[in-house]
């Protein structure tokens, strides 16, 4: 339906993906995230580091909609806001211990996610974009509306962050960083392992040929409903764990701006690049730490960074450079 | 007074009136936004900024210049369409040979760009808009109490939807706009200037947006973020009857106002989410929408 990744993203498929040194290099780079997350909490203020984590996350999981399926949702919002109203709930008002709400989010998030992408799939293209807003918008409006489950206009605050399986406490920075990097680093390993599996190749036919891929006997309309769940699941992931670091859920996460920061953290850092993402989240959310005095040139400036973007940027950061070395990244 | 199903009429009436209005800005908005996507193949995501600029340069020709609602309504959409023709000649051209989902980005970037600019300088508690004297008052039509204003809006929605049918489907400038949407190649090789129709398009789709809002300032007060939300809700509207037909875009615009208004009445929990179910029936029902042509 789209040539949108493989047109302007020269570090896919065209190049052999299956190259040694190519995967070598993956895993090199792998290892060195492995590495910066070991070193992080001692050189960067935790919290922040954990924002960034739980970001990247959640850019990595559009990406895997929009990279590797071809699929532009412009609703993700919808997914990780969700999951983090269950999981601060669920860990408020339950007393769930906080791996265990974190991963009712991620269902909850993917439940979501079967039922608004097997609607989305009808349409194509542009349509698919609007429709995955509208159903998001829905998101946000019931979230608004029904106050005793998700706080309205004050969110669900003060979320304990509780024990990990009732024995690790959680309220120091340092312990809850180790949790967070974990699950980064799981969703991270999760998301290269899929783009890598005989499923994501078939993800990428349907994305650059979609008839092809029908007339070579794959049910492409399966393909793309998997590939919506398990990037909405991975971005209930990214949510939920934020409600847990920030002891916050609020309207602010299901709203549609949010869903425009997850594009945009995703073009800056490239689009259908494995690592893209991970950048762009990292440039994003430190531009906005500094600029957050700013108030509303904040949104300005985010603009801008969009139009610049797509008109003299395409390939985001991790897309210039796997071009200026000449290996998909 | 009658009471119908334990609603009175005057509250019934009244939703009625304010569903029609929301229905004529769905109307004109979803209409714009299907004629620039037929012509440049892109997602005008700047078109609830340009409405919410339309009630800005209302608001702003009335307080710097002095010049009154009658004025506006001409020079809002003049000024907003070459702000559109600008957008256009500068970025929009630019990224025309691109996949059209980069459209969709390139104006979510604009529309937050308005947005913010008139954010900082205005905040975003809104600012008032009187009704213009002419139209003050009302009339009392015996079941209800009909404002001329909101009757205004109605009227002035309707004829500017149907003129802008009669322009498309009836005129030779329209022609070329159609026969340029089917086939641009072909048309320009006929000698017709396409990319200044297509520059013209962006124009008058973006004024028409413009006209809204300032038809909106005095219903709603004046505030940045007035299109934000409205935006998506049309895109809704725009999934539900489809890009393919302008009565079409008309009819749906006008017909989801007034179930929007309806709902409002009888179980105002729904009344913000109802056209976004109705659009989650109709992609289980009819995938293309109700006017669309399927793809």
């Amino acid at each position: 339906m789209t040539d949108l990744a493989t047109s302007e993203a020269p570090a896919g498929a065209a190049l052999a993906e299956t190259d040694d040194g190519t995967a070598r290099l993956h895993r090199a780079i792998l290892i060195g995230i492995a590495a910066a997350l070991v070193v992080a909490p001692f050189v960067a203020y935790p919290v922040f580091v954990m924002k960034v984590l739980c970001f990247a996350l959640f850019a990595l999981a559009f990406n895997l909609l929009l990279g590797y399926g071809g699929l532009l949702s412009f609703g993700h919002a919808a997914y990780f806001g969700m999951a983090s109203y269950v999981c601060a709930y669920t860990a408020k008002n339950w007393g769930l211990t906080p791996e265990l709400a974190i991963l009712l989010g991620t269902a909850v998030a993917a439940g979501l996610g079967t039922v608004f992408g097997a609607l989305a799939i009808r349409r194509q293209g542009i349509y698919f974009a609007m429709i995955t807003l509208a159903l998001a918008q829905m998101v946000f409006f019931f979230s608004l509306q029904t106050p005793r489950f998700t706080g309205g206009e004050d969110g669900i605050q003060a979320v304990p962050r509780g024990k990990l399986l009732g024995l690790l406490d959680l309220t120091d920075d340092r312990a809850l960083y180790w949790l967070v990097a974990a699950i980064f680093m799981a969703g991270l390993l999760a998301i290269y392992r899929i783009i890598h599996s005989p499923f994501g190749q078939i993800c990428k036919a349907i994305r650059d040929n979609e008839p092809r891929a029908i007339s070579l006997g794959y049910r492409a309309n399966q393909y793309k409903l998997m590939v919506f769940v398990l990037s909405a699941a991975l971005a209930g992931l990214a949510g939920a764990t934020k409600a847990i670091v920030f002891q916050l859920a609020s309207l602010t996460d299901v709203y549609w701006t949010m869903s425009g920061e997850v594009v945009l953290m995703t073009l800056v850092g490239g689009l259908g690049t494995v690592f893209g993402p991970i950048v762009g989240a990292i440039v994003m959310v430190t531009m906005q730490n500094y600029l957050a005095t700013l108030g509303a040139w904040v949104t300005v400036i985010q603009g801008v960074i969009f139009v610049a973007c797509v008109l003299l940027f395409r390939e985001g950061i991790v897309g210039v450079i796997a071009k200026a070395i000449k290996k998909p990244l | 007074m009658f009471e119908l199903l334990g609603i009175p009429p005057q509250a019934l009436f009244g939703q009625v009136l304010l569903g029609l209005i929301n229905g004529s800005f769905y109307a004109i908005l979803s209409l714009g936004l299907a004629v620039i996507f037929g012509l440049l193949n892109i997602i005008n995501f700047a078109h609830g900024a340009q409405y919410m600029m339309g009630a800005f340069v209302a608001w702003m020709a009335l307080n710097y210049l002095g010049l009154n609602y009658w004025f506006a309504l001409v020079l809002a959409p003049i000024v907003v369409g070459a702000v559109g023709v600008v957008i256009e000649r500068l970025l929009l051209k630019r990224i025309s040979h691109l996949d059209h989902l980069y459209g969709l980005l390139l104006t979510f970037g604009l529309a937050l760009i308005i947005q913010g600019l008139f954010r900082n300088q205005y905040g975003s508690s809104g600012l008032p808009y009187g009704i213009p004297p002419q139209l003050a008052g009302g009339q009392n039509l015996g079941f209800m109490f009909l404002p001329n204003y909101r009757a205004w809006v109605i009227v002035a929605s309707l004829a500017v939807c149907l003129a802008t049918w009669f322009l498309i489907e009836k005129t030779r400038l329209g022609a070329y706009l159609r026969a340029a949407t089917e086939n641009p190649t072909l048309t320009q090789a006929f000698g017709i200037n396409v990319p200044l129709l297509v520059t013209l398009t962006y124009g008058f789709g973006v004024a028409l947006a413009a006209f809204a809002g300032v038809l909106a300032a005095p219903v709603y007060s004046v505030n940045p973020n007035m299109g934000g939300d409205l935006i998506i809700v049309v895109f809704a509207v725009v999934v539900i009857g489809g890009m393919g037909s302008i009565m079409g875009a008309i009819v749906t615009g006008f017909a989801l106002g007034l179930v929007e208004g309806l709902t409002k009445v009888f179980y105002p929990e729904a009344s913000s989410t109802v056209i976004f179910v109705i659009m989650v029936l109709v992609l289980l029902v009819k995938p293309a929408g109700l006017f669309g042509r399927p793809a």
